[in-house]
């Protein structure tokens, strides 16, 4: 940390760092710019970069054409249903797993994870008849049900990686004390595991709310997310330059915001707590 | 502890997870592995019946599966290397003496928290369009003739897109790792005489490892299923330049409606990453021991 450069290191350093930094950052930063222009300036051949004619009309034009917001109430239903559903599932398997393991846990969380090495493309045509029969085709809750199968095996990882650090003598010392299982859970456990189970959370959220295979597949226009909304954009109708920056900023903003908060913990949950 | 209680409640907890990841894993696969060997089109209702091998010597004979094939490979491969070559010298100079550290990193993580199908539009629209695209204003400014990216370099492009959005991921993961590396340790080594390159070499390059072998299983479960990114640019093309093995499927299958060909491509795409997932399963699990 205290290692001592000359200020003209420190200064070229810095220099380089931010200069790339800004490259990686300028497609978001042309969304941000663009959804305040007009398709006219957008489109313009000399290109401006701040908005000339500051407007917001290309926001309203988004809802207006296919109802924005039909498609992110989906996104929230979808991300959060399914993280909420994937916790149910997840934590009394991690909990399990990681204060009273047997010799096969390790195998267990092994074959978990291998299932997340399975192609969606292997499994889609079934998917998509069983679905069709069920009349499950471009609804939430089929979408839902989806999305929790994929992301479970990394909820219960990342919920056991965090289990795990929590200090099994802490248990004794309230078995000792004389606490009850229930007083034990409630009173010790749970307020340990707060912090790991509200990673998770969020990190799940971000996953679901990105995920693109399965919404674009099994969803058309009702059940669409976020991501399947965006796709549409991709049919040749024209280049609304300005539109589809309002668009994309609108399905990325939440997530952005989410990820720049915990982008600490994302590390140690999607690296399931091997990198610290 | 009653060890026999505590286990039999263990085995209760797991088991709603255990039994939904089985049917999950067990009844599309061993469906798709059906269908594989069926005649079966949901244009042509007249096929039916055992094909045999017959939709596995459609998909593999077809040039297009090759290709496919092909172009997987150069996909993840290419993504690959770009991002632990990059993350590893982006987390590298981040991790220097710099003004403003916690505010680039927020910055440069930025882009793996963007959807797939709107990184792959902005690039598509605000970047790599030869007409509107900031590339080729950049190239008519240098009196060059723009370059239409998704029709000369259909693969490269979506490389580039994909890449984009794996790079952040790649140098958060490996800047951590950095980070975690003892001062006192590379003082010593500095103390001993040793430099830049050789700490690089003896130091940092062993300490990263274990990052970078995560990063590259991370990755490669992602990589191996890319399709938004080329559905919405490429669609494929030109031609079958920028199809890789999800997208074929979901062409075959459900664009095509051949549930029996498009089912052998899957059951193909499940093998090839049984291939890759036993390799990286036995490194992480190696790594993960310690």
């Amino acid at each position: 940390m205290a290692r001592t450069v000359p200020a003209s290191t420190r200064i070229g350093f810095t220099a380089l760092a931010w200069l790339i930094a800004l490259l990686l950052f300028s497609p978001i930063l042309w969304v941000l710019l663009t959804a305040f222009k007009t398709e006219a300036e957008a489109i313009a051949a000399s290109p401006t970069f701040l908005p000339q004619n500051f407007t917001l009309e290309n926001f309203a034009a988004v809802q207006d054409r296919s109802d924005y917001f039909k498609h992110a109430t989906n996104s929230i239903i979808v991300s959060v249903g399914s993280t909420l559903l994937g916790l149910v599932i997840g934590i009394p398997a991690a909990w399990a797993m990681a204060f009273a393991p047997t010799k096969r846990t390790k195998d267990v969380l092994m074959w978990m994870l291998s299932t997340k090495m399975m192609p969606a493309v292997g499994v889609l045509i079934p998917i998509y008849l069983i679905f069709r029969d069920l009349r499950l085709l471009d609804t939430v809750h089929g979408l839902t049900l989806i999305m929790t199968l994929i992301n479970l095996p990394i909820i219960i990882w990342m919920l056991y990686t965090y289990f795990k650090e929590i200090p099994v003598d802490i248990l004794e010392a309230a078995r000792m004390d004389g606490a009850e299982l229930w007083n034990e859970i409630v009173h010790v456990l749970v307020p340990m595991a707060v912090p790991g189970i509200a990673s998770t959370l969020l990190l799940n959220v971000i996953l679901a709310w990105n995920e693109a295979f399965w919404t674009i597949t099994l969803t058309s226009g009702r059940a669409g997310t976020l991501t399947a909304f965006i796709s549409s954009f991709s049919s040749p109708q024209g280049l609304f330059l300005a539109k589809l920056s309002a668009a994309s900023l609108l399905a990325i903003a939440p997530i952005l915001l989410m990820g720049w908060f915990s982008q600490k913990q994302l590390v140690r949950g999607l690296t399931f707590g091997a990198v610290k | 502890m009653a060890t026999a209680q505590t286990r039999t409640l263990s085995r209760v907890m797991m088991a709603p997870a255990v039994i939904v990841l089985l049917i999950w894993m067990i009844v599309p696969l061993v469906m798709t592995l059906w269908f594989s060997f069926q005649n079966y089109s949901l244009i042509n209702p007249m096929m039916t019946g055992f094909a045999g091998w017959g939709n596995y010597l459609y998909v593999i004979g077809d040039p297009s599966f090759t290709q496919s094939l092909i172009n997987t490979l150069i996909l993840v491969g290419g993504v690959l290397i770009i991002t632990i070559v990059g993350g590893t010298l982006l987390a590298l100079l981040l991790d220097q003496p710099i003004w403003g550290q916690g505010i680039l990193r927020i910055i440069v993580i930025s882009p793996f928290f963007v959807m797939p199908p709107v990184a792959a539009l902005i690039w598509k629209n605000g970047f790599m369009h030869p007409g509107y695209g900031m590339l080729g204003h950049l190239w008519k400014a240098f009196g060059l003739q723009p370059v239409d990216w998704f029709n000369q370099y259909p693969l490269f492009s979506v490389i580039v897109i994909v890449a984009w959005q794996w790079l952040p991921f790649a140098t958060l993961i490996l800047l951590t790792a950095l980070q975690s590396l003892s001062e006192e340790q590379r003082e010593a080594a500095e103390m001993d005489g040793a430099n830049a390159i050789n700490r690089f070499y003896y130091i940092i390059m062993p300490h990263m490892a274990r990052s970078i072998t995560i990063v590259i299983l991370i990755q490669t479960i992602f990589l191996l299923g890319i399709f938004a990114e080329i559905r919405v640019t490429t669609g494929g093309g030109p031609g079958y330049a920028s199809t890789n093995i999800a997208f074929l499927v979901f062409r075959t299958g459900i664009l095509s409606n051949d549930i029996g060909a498009g089912s052998a491509g899957g059951v193909v795409a499940v093998i090839i990453a049984n291939i890759v997932a036993i390799f990286l399963m036995r490194a992480v699990g190696k790594n993960l021991d310690a």
